[in-house]
C-alpha cells in the first residue's frame, strides 16, 4: 500500500513547510532561553504540539510544579482530545488498536484537519504517510532554529517571533468570522485573558494557570450560552 | 537546563499531550452525549488560542509598533481565509518591512 502511504507523505508536504517556521521559533526561543539544542530537539519530536510546547517551556525553565506543567498540558491540548475523538468515527478497518496508538501520537490540529477533509474513510498507510511529513518537518524546524537561529539577522529572528501568532489567528479567525458562538467565546477569552494580565494582583497568576481560566470560563459560557445542535461537532 | 531537571518536565509534557490524544482515539469509540461537554470541548481550542495570542502577540517582537504592523496584517489575511503558512509568513514580512521604516526615520 506504498501508493496511499505516499498520498499521505504529499498531503503532509504543506503542513511540513508551515511548522518549519514555528517549530524554527520554538527551537530558537528554547536555546535562547537556556535550553541545550537536543532538549529542545526532544521536546518536539516527542510533544509535537506548538501551543503546548510555547506553553511549557516557561514553566518548564521556572521550575513550576509539575502538576501545573501537567494541567497546563491538558487544558491547552484538550481540543485534542475532541479531534481524536472525532477522527475515531472517520477510521477504517485498518486501524486496529495498536495503529490508533501509534497514529495517535502526531495527531495534531493541521494533521487531524487534512484527515477528516478526505471524502471517504482513512487507514493506516495514509495516516502513516500523512502523519511523517509534518513530524519531520516539525523536528528539522526546531533543530535549525536551535542551532542556526542566532545566525540570523537580528531583524528577522524578530520578525519570526510573530510567526506561531499569526498561525494561530489563521486558526481562530475564520470560524470566528462565519460562527457568532466562536466569536463570542473569542472575545471572552481575550478579554479575559488582559485582565488577567494587567489587573493588579491577579497578574501574580502564572501564565499556565491563567491560560486555563481563560479556556475553562469562556468555554462554559459558550456552552451554556450556545450549545451545540445535534449534528454539530 | 541540567539534564535532571528537565527529564521530568519532558516526561510530563509528552505524556501528558499523548494520553489526551491516545485515549479518546483508542478507548471511546462512541459518540459523547452529553450536549453540554460536546459544546465545551468545540469551544475550548478558540478560547485556548485566543488568550494565547492576546496579549502576547504584542510582545513578540520587542516592539510594540512592529508587533502591530504584523497582527493588523495577519488579521486582514486570516480573516480573509489566507492558510496559516501564508498568514505566518505574512506577519513576519510585515515586522520585518515595520522594522525596516523604524530605521529610516
Amino acid at each position: 500500500m506504498k501508493g496511499l502511504f505516499m498520498k499521505g507523505v504529499r498531503h503532509g508536504i504543506p503542513i511540513a513547510l508551515g511548522y518549519l517556521s514555528v517549530s524554527f521559533t520554538f527551537g530558537m526561543k528554547a536555546v535562547g532561553d537556556g535550553l541545550t539544542w537536543l532538549q529542545a530537539l526532544l521536546i518536539s519530536m516527542t510533544n509535537v504540539t506548538s501551543a503546548g510546547q510555547f506553553a511549557g517551556l516557561p514553566l518548564m525553565l521556572a521550575q513550576a510544579s509539575l502538576i501545573e506543567a501537567a494541567l497546563t498540558q491538558l487544558i491547552i491540548n484538550l481540543r485534542y482530545a475532541l479531534m481524536s475523538l472525532s477522527l475515531s468515527q472517520r477510521l477504517d478497518k485498518s486501524m486496529t488498536t495498536p495503529h490508533r496508538m501509534a497514529f495517535s501520537f502526531c495527531n495534531t490540529d493541521e494533521i487531524f484537519a487534512v484527515a477528516s477533509s478526505q471524502p471517504e474513510k482513512v487507514g493506516k498507510w495514509y495516516l502513516y504517510g500523512l502523519m511523517s511529513t509534518p513530524w519531520l518537518g516539525w523536528a528539522l524546524g526546531t533543530f535549525l532554529g536551535a542551532v542556526a537561529g542566532q545566525l540570523l539577522p537580528e531583524f528577522l529572528r524578530t520578525a519570526l517571533g510573530i510567526a506561531i501568532y499569526g498561525m494561530f489567528l489563521a486558526i481562530i479567525l475564520p470560524p470566528a468570522r462565519k460562527e457568532h458562538p466562536v466569536r463570542i467565546v473569542v472575545l471572552i477569552a481575550v478579554a479575559l485573558s488582559l485582565l488577567l494580565r494587567y489587573t493588579p494582583v491577579l497578574n501574580q497568576i502564572s501564565s499556565g494557570f491563567a491560560i486555563i481560566i481563560c479556556a475553562v470560563v469562556a468555554s462554559t459560557i459558550g456552552a451554556i450560552l450556545f450549545p451545540l445542535k445535534e449534528g454539530e461537532s | 537546563m541540567s539534564w535532571s531537571a528537565y527529564f521530568p518536565y519532558l516526561i510530563v509534557m509528552a505524556g501528558v499531550t499523548y494520553l489526551v490524544r491516545m485515549l479518546p482515539l483508542t478507548v471511546f469509540r462512541k459518540e459523547i452525549k452529553s450536549v453540554f461537554i460536546r459544546s465545551f470541548l468545540h469551544y475550548v481550542p478558540y478560547a485556548v488560542l485566543g488568550a494565547m495570542t492576546f496579549p502576547d502577540v504584542l510582545y513578540s517582537t520587542g516592539s510594540l509598533w512592529t508587533a502591530l504592523a504584523g497582527l493588523v496584517v495577519a488579521v486582514v489575511m486570516a480573516w480573509r481565509g489566507r492558510s496559516l503558512l501564508t498568514v505566518a509568513i505574512g506577519a513576519c514580512l510585515a515586522v520585518a518591512a515595520a522594522q525596516g521604516v523604524m530605521l529610516l526615520l
